[in-house]
């Protein structure tokens, strides 16, 4: 019994996890197409943001939960002025480029920060359930997890600028004709995926330490989930996240992280081999 | 026609004789410490070959070329470990390579994934094959004599002997002669394939797809071959990189490694097969100076370049240089030239 629900809570906490790491992309990705490669970095900056404003002595919550996707977010905008703006409807190009800005991220932050691994604290305890001991701070990410999806999906459903986010997703010319500055969308919109890449990062930190190659350990479940889920942002990254985080996490559980990992893969390679234009490209075809 | 021969060939067969004047003259003329470094160019050369033809000559971007580089590079090394010659394993590497990559191949192709979805698949394999082989540093994990060594990788492996002589290693200036020999072997057999019918509708798929299939060409088979070849050489310059170092380590199938194959390419220009030769003479040689003065990280180099080429020069600098000589000369009232394939 105990061991059962040990187990429980590791796969949702898997499934969790990869939802918090693949929003950001997700969001992105789903509304202009552009896959950003540099989102582990952007990550990895949420961390960074986390270590050094608590070295400097900002409440921990403070720091996760407002500093890592403030600071992110205006990077991201930052970011979509100077970079990707450039190269709408050049979805090869943007991959390159963003590429480019992760392999320049990685290097800059060695060359300021070294490359050692910083960490803080993790927040709360642990509480016992039988002999197994289950940190809160799990349970935590959880909830945080649960929170992105029904942030985004009351964001993108009932607000007007998540109508209007969602309506220049289908058709921008539309939009832009009656009178909406679809530049000004991409840009909003590709800051709030960076911030949530930044506030996941920043959840992150305390379990994970950060080193500025951190993000390569994301990059690869965060682009396998959001392609498996295909276009739809809350229903694709949720679905994706549920089956390959509870495949992957069975895997770890009977075989080793790395062997998870692999089967993720795995799993996801089949899926878009039935699947190719994600799961929502099939299932879930009408959801957001 | 024999005028169109001449013209399709003209560009590669001047290649070919400077390629086969260096191979004759370089071991000559320099130093060991220059030779040990252009071979490294050979190398790293046909590393950029697989992807030049694949993207531009069949219009399929991998990210991931790495990953046949290192499992090329492991193969090579395994087998020659346990083996006790060299040529067998070589092909072995080549062979597996081009085995992995029609498997995976035939996950991408035959799911008809494009662009984006193929460019993230390619891209996670390899990470994936670089934290698996990470996670080898254990004693249980050996083939045979060898061990695989997780991140320290496997040292003192055997150097690659000529076919004809298998009890002598070869030679530094050796090696660069059989090395430059394969490379232009390859250069050779690459414009062969692209001229030919099959090459043909490999660059027509690249211009328009669908077009392509309508007109009653397998487009999934097309892509899956030219993916094949593009991962069996490879592969081949992962077994010669493994050679030339006598070490590899997981570092051959890191991000790293996939994204300067990718900025030769896009630097030399993608569509010639000349051009990134070109762009991995030019940026090794610029990374090892900027290297040297220990200011400025590699990684911000590589960064900053993709992000300028993609952003300013997206054709790559020896097109857009070849551009901007036949406007100069049409300037100066001659007529446009032909590009050197």
């Amino acid at each position: 019994m105990d061991y059962s629900l040990v187990v429980a809570i590791e796969l949702l906490r898997a499934v969790a996890g990869l939802v918090l790491i693949a929003t950001g992309l997700a969001i992105i990705f789903g509304m202009m197409r552009v896959i950003n490669i540099a989102h582990g970095e952007f990550m990895m900056l949420g961390g960074y943001t986390v270590v050094l404003t608590t070295k400097l002595g900002v409440n921990i919550w403070v720091a996760i939960l407002v500093l890592a996707p403030l600071a992110v977010g205006l990077f991201g905008i930052i970011v979509e002025r100077c970079i990707i703006q450039h190269l709408y409807g050049r979805i090869i190009d943007s991959l390159l480029a963003t590429w480019g800005l992760s392999l320049f991220l990685i290097g800059f932050v060695t060359v300021v920060f070294g490359n050692t691994l910083e960490g803080v604290s993790t927040p709360f305890g642990g509480f016992a359930i039988g002999q197994y001991k289950i940190a809160i701070y799990s349970l935590f990410l959880i909830l945080a997890a649960a929170a992105f999806i029904a942030s985004v999906f009351f964001a993108l459903k009932y607000t007007k600028s998540g109508l209007i986010a969602r309506a220049t997703m289908q058709n921008p010319d539309m939009v832009e004709s009656l009178g909406v500055n679809s530049k000004i969308v991409y840009m909003t919109t590709f800051g709030i995926g960076a911030a949530f890449s930044g506030l996941a990062g920043g959840l992150l930190a305390p379990i994970s330490g950060v080193v500025p190659g951190m993000g390569v350990n994301f990059i690869g479940q965060a682009f396998i989930t959001v392609v498996t889920g295909g276009a739809a942002v809350v229903a694709g990254t949720l679905s994706a996240s549920s089956v390959l985080g509870s495949i992957s996490q069975a895997v770890t559980f009977a075989a080793g992280p790395v062997y998870g990992d692999a089967t993720l893969l795995f799993v996801a390679l089949i899926l878009l081999r039935l699947l190719p234009r994600g799961i929502t490209g099939r299932i879930f075809t009408r959801s957001i | 026609m024999l005028s169109k021969v001449s013209k399709d060939w003209a560009g590669a067969g001047f290649v070919t004789t400077i390629g086969l004047a260096i191979l004759i003259f370089v071991p000559i003329l320099f130093d060991l410490f220059e030779v040990l470094q252009m071979t490294q160019y050979v190398v790293l050369s046909l590393f950029a070959l697989s992807l030049a033809y694949i993207w531009g000559y069949g219009g399929i971007l991998s990210f991931g070329q790495a990953g046949f580089f290192g499992l090329g590079g492991y193969t090579y090394a395994v087998a020659a470990i346990n083996m006790g010659q060299t040529t067998v394993p070589f092909l072995m590497a080549i062979g597996l390579c081009a085995l992995f990559a029609a498997a995976l191949g035939y996950f991408m192709f035959y799911g008809r994934l494009n662009d984006v979805y193929l460019g993230v698949v390619t891209l996670v394999v390899t990470l994936i094959l670089w934290k698996l082989i990470n996670h080898t540093a254990g004693p249980e994990y050996s083939i045979g004599e060898a061990r695989l060594g997780g991140f320290n990788g496997i040292p003192s492996i055997p150097i690659m002997t000529l076919p004809w002589q298998p009890d002598m290693e070869m030679e530094p200036g050796q090696m660069f002669q059989y090395f430059m020999a394969i490379l232009i072997g390859v250069y050779v057999l690459l414009h062969v394939l692209i001229k030919s019918k099959f090459g043909r509708v490999a660059i027509s798929i690249r211009e328009n797809e669908v077009r392509t299939g309508l007109l009653g060409y397998d487009v999934r088979l097309y892509k899956l071959g030219i993916f094949t070849i593009g991962g069996a050489i490879g592969g081949a310059a992962g077994a010669m990189w493994a050679t030339y170092q006598t070490f590899i380590d997981p570092n051959s199938f890191s991000l790293e490694v996939s994204a300067k194959c990718l900025i030769w390419v896009m630097a030399g220009g993608v569509g010639t097969l000349f051009g990134p030769i070109v762009g991995v003479i030019g940026l090794q040689y610029l990374s090892l100076k900027l290297g040297e003065t220990d200011l400025i990280n590699n990684l911000i180099i590589l960064g900053t370049i993709l992000m300028f080429l993609v952003l300013l020069l997206p054709k790559g600098i020896f097109p857009s240089f070849q551009d901007l000589m036949q406007w100069l000369w049409r300037r100066v009232g001659g007529s446009g030239g032909e590009r050197t394939p």
